[in-house]
C-alpha cells in the first residue's frame, strides 16, 4: 500500500504533503515515499520546522491519492463543513 | 463587568511580553518543538488538523462590546473571518498562524482579555450562569465568587500542574444553567434562614470518558471562607489525584474511590490547616469586585406590554427571551444555531452587530452560554422589536432556544485531532430535518460529541450522539435521557451504533415514537423518557 509522509508547518500550522524534494499544500503533489518514509522523517525531524511528521496510507485511484483515513481526508481537503476553504486535492464530497 | 486593576494587567502583558520571546526563539530554532509546544498550550495554542487553533477564555461567558468588537477584529485580522463559541463559554479560531500570535495576544491584552489557562492540567476558565444578575430566579449574582476564583487560580504556583485539567461553575440559582453537577467543583448559591449567603459545594462529577455526577460535599460554607475551602479541595486532589493514569487523573475518579464522604472528610482535615494562613480576602474586597458587577440603571416604569403583533416577532419573543428580574426587561438569547449551519460559530460582521446591539439596548453586555448561544442579559421589552429587527437582518434571529434544532455540537472531525468522527455535519443534518416540528416537541436538547472527551456534552443531552471510529469508519452512538441542568442525570447509550445517515434516521424514530408516547403535548421527551424507560424507543429503533 503507498505511504504519503505529512506534517504541518511550523510557522502557520498549515497541512504539508512531501512532494519528493521539498513539501506542498496540495495531496495531489504528494509522492509516495513507501518504504523510505522513516528514513525521511528521521533526517527531517531534526531540523525542527514541520511538526507532527506522520506517514499515513493512501489508496491510488484514477483521481489521485485518496486517503485511507477520513481524518486524513479532511486534512487533505479542509473542514467539509466549510467547503468554500477546500483545497482542490480531493472533492469535499470525497471526505 | 469587571475591569482590570494594575495587577491583572500586569499579569496579562507579562504574559505577551514572555510568550512573544518564546516564539521567536522557537521560530529561530533557538528551542525545540518538544520544549515549546507546553509553552504554546499555556497560551491557549493548539496545533489541530488543519492549522494552529487558539481558544481565548471568556471568564464565567461575560465581555461587553468593546471586548466583542476586538474578537471579532481578531477573527477579521487573524483568521478567516469567523470564531467558534465554545461549550466552556470560551471563542475558538481555527486559523490561527503561530508567527502572529504576539500581536494578536497583545490586541487581546489591551481589552483586559487573554488565552491562558484554556489548555492544560490547571483550573480553566471558570464557568457561570449566563443569566447572572437578570433572572428573576436568582438568589445572588454568582460573578464576582467566579471572578474572585479567577484570581485566585490565575497562574496560582500549587495548581498550575494538577493531575488532569480542573473545571469550577458557579451559579446563583436553583434553576442549573451551569451544569454544576458536571463539573469538577460545582458551587451554588444559597439562603438560609436569617437571610445569608452561603455555598453549597459539589465535587467529583464531569463527562468525558468516566461520566459521574458531582457530589454535595457541604450543604452550607460561608461565603467569607470559601477561597480557602477551595484550596482545601484542590490541594486533596493534588496529592491523591492519580498521575500514573490519564483516564483516571480527574478528581471525579478519586471521589468515587475514596467516597464522597471521606474524601469530604479529608478536605475538612485540610481546610483546618489552610484556613488560618490568610488566604480568604476580607469582606471589603468581594465587596470592591462585587461593585464591578452593579447592573445598569434599570427603569422601573419600562412598560412590560409591547405590540407582538407580527406573528415572527412573537414566536422569537416566546422562544428566545427569558422573565427578567424587572418587568419592563427582558434577558435575550442570540441562537447561533440557524438549521444548517455550523453551531456556535459566528462572523467577525455578525459579532460587531451583536456588540452594537449590547452597547445600545442591553447594559453593554454580552453573555457566552455554555449551548454556544449569546445573550443580551438587560434589554428593554419596549426595544424588543428593533433588536429584533437587526438581528433579523444578521441572520441571528432564529427562533429555537432548547428546541429540536438549538443542538450543541463540538468542532469533532472537522476540526480536531482528538476527535473520531465529524459532529458538525450530524447537527446540522438533523437541525434542518427537526426544524420544522420543534415547536410541537417542545424542549428537546441534542447534543454530539466527535468523541469521548465529551466536549458536545453528549452524557447531558436528552438525546446524545458520540462519534466513535469503527474501524476507519465513523460511527454514531446514540444516548437518551440525559439531562445537564438541576434534575441532572447522565444519558445512556441505546444499543448498537450507525453510519452518519444511520443516526440521523434513527434520531428521527426517536422523536417518531416520543410523540406516540408522551401524556399529553406538554410532556417534555426527557420526562417521557424517564416514565416509559428505554425500551420502546430501542423497539423503535431497532425492531
Amino acid at each position: 500500500m503507498p505511504r504519503l509522509l505529512t506534517g504541518n508547518r511550523l510557522e502557520t500550522g498549515d497541512v504539508l504533503w512531501w512532494a519528493g524534494s521539498d513539501w506542498s499544500l496540495h495531496l495531489r503533489d504528494a509522492v509516495a515515499v513507501d518504504d523510505d518514509g522513516e528514513a525521511l522523517i528521521a533526517r527531517l525531524l531534526p531540523q525542527e520546522r514541520i511538526n507532527d511528521l506522520v506517514l499515513i496510507d493512501v489508496d491510488a485511484t484514477p483521481d489521485g491519492w485518496r486517503p485511507r483515513s477520513t481524518r486524513e481526508r479532511v486534512r487533505a481537503v479542509g473542514p467539509s463543513v466549510r467547503p468554500d476553504f477546500a483545497l482542490p486535492s480531493l472533492p469535499v464530497d470525497a471526505i | 463587568m469587571y475591569r482590570y486593576d494594575e495587577y491583572d494587567q500586569a499579569i496579562v502583558d507579562a504574559r505577551v511580553a514572555e510568550f512573544r520571546d518564546q516564539v521567536e526563539r522557537r521560530l529561530k530554532n533557538e528551542i525545540s518543538e518538544e520544549a515549546f509546544k507546553p509553552l504554546r498550550l499555556m497560551n491557549g495554542l493548539y496545533l489541530q488538523l488543519h492549522a494552529y487553533m487558539l481558544r481565548v477564555a471568556i471568564p464565567y461567558g461575560t465581555v461587553d462590546s468593546r471586548q466583542m468588537r476586538m474578537l471579532a477584529h481578531i477573527a477579521r485580522r487573524y483568521d478567516r473571518g469567523y470564531g467558534h463559541f465554545t461549550t466552556r463559554q470560551n471563542i475558538q479560531y481555527n486559523w490561527m498562524k503561530l508567527e502572529e500570535m504576539p500581536d494578536l495576544l497583545a490586541d487581546l491584552a489591551s481589552v483586559e482579555m487573554h488565552a491562558f489557562q484554556t489548555s492544560g492540567n490547571c483550573i480553566r476558565n471558570i464557568s457561570s450562569d449566563q443569566f447572572a444578575a437578570a433572572a428573576a430566579d436568582e438568589i445572588a449574582d454568582p460573578r464576582p465568587y467566579a471572578e474572585l476564583l479567577r484570581q485566585w487560580s490565575t497562574l496560582h504556583p500549587e495548581f498550575s500542574f494538577l493531575p488532569r485539567k480542573f473545571k469550577i461553575a458557579v451559579t446563583g440559582s436553583t434553576i442549573d444553567r451551569a451544569a454544576i453537577k458536571l463539573h469538577d467543583i460545582g458551587l451554588e448559591l444559597v439562603q438560609n434562614d436569617a437571610g445569608e449567603i452561603g455555598l453549597k459545594v459539589l465535587v467529583g462529577g464531569g463527562m468525558g470518558r468516566t461520566p459521574m455526577l458531582g457530589h454535595v460535599i457541604r450543604e452550607w460554607l460561608p461565603v467569607a471562607d470559601y477561597l480557602s475551602y477551595m484550596e482545601a479541595i484542590l490541594r486533596v486532589y493534588n496529592r491523591h489525584g492519580r498521575r500514573d493514569n490519564i483516564y483516571k487523573a480527574r478528581i471525579k475518579i478519586l471521589v468515587n474511590d475514596l467516597g464522597a464522604a471521606e474524601f469530604a472528610r479529608q478536605v475538612e482535615e485540610e481546610w483546618v490547616l489552610v484556613k488560618p494562613l490568610g488566604l480568604d480576602p476580607p469582606p471589603s474586597e468581594l465587596a470592591r469586585i462585587a461593585a464591578h458587577f452593579a447592573p445598569p440603571v434599570l427603569d422601573a416604569n419600562a412598560p412590560v406590554e409591547i405590540d407582538q403583533s407580527n406573528p415572527d416577532f412573537a414566536n422569537w419573543v416566546t422562544v428566545n427571551t427569558h422573565p427578567h428580574r424587572a418587568p419592563g426587561y427582558a434577558i435575550v438569547t442570540i441562537s447561533l444555531k440557524a438549521p444548517g449551519e455550523i453551531p456556535g460559530d459566528a462572523s467577525a460582521d455578525q459579532m460587531d452587530i451583536i456588540a452594537d446591539l449590547a452597547q445600545r439596548y442591553a447594559g453593554d453586555e454580552i453573555r457566552v452560554t455554555h449551548a454556544q448561544n449569546l445573550v443580551l442579559p438587560h434589554v428593554r421589552r419596549a426595544d424588543l422589536f428593533d433588536l429584533w429587527q437587526v438581528l433579523v437582518s444578521a441572520g441571528l434571529a432564529t427562533a429555537n432556544l432548547d428546541r429540536a434544532s438549538d443542538i450543541i455540537s463540538c468542532p469533532g472531525l472537522d476540526y480536531c485531532t482528538l476527535a473520531n468522527a465529524r459532529s458538525i455535519p450530524i447537527a446540522q443534518k438533523l437541525a434542518v430535518k427537526l426544524a420544522p416540528q420543534e415547536a410541537d416537541l417542545g424542549e428537546l436538547k441534542i447534543k454530539v460529541s466527535g468523541c469521548i472527551n465529551g466536549c458536545g456534552h453528549h452524557h447531558a443531552g436528552h438525546i446524545g450522539i458520540l462519534g466513535v471510529d469503527r474501524k476507519g469508519e465513523e460511527n454514531y452512538q446514540l444516548l437518551l435521557g440525559g439531562s445537564g441542568a438541576e434534575d441532572a442525570t447522565l444519558a445512556k447509550i441505546l444499543g448498537p451504533g450507525f453510519d452518519e445517515n444511520g443516526i440521523v434516521t434513527a434520531v428521527e424514530k426517536v422523536i417518531d415514537r416520543y410523540k406516540t408516547l408522551r401524556a399529553d403535548p406538554a410532556e417534555r421527551f426527557l420526562d417521557t423518557y424517564r416514565r416509559v424507560g428505554a425500551e420502546p424507543f430501542k423497539e423503535a429503533v431497532y425492531g
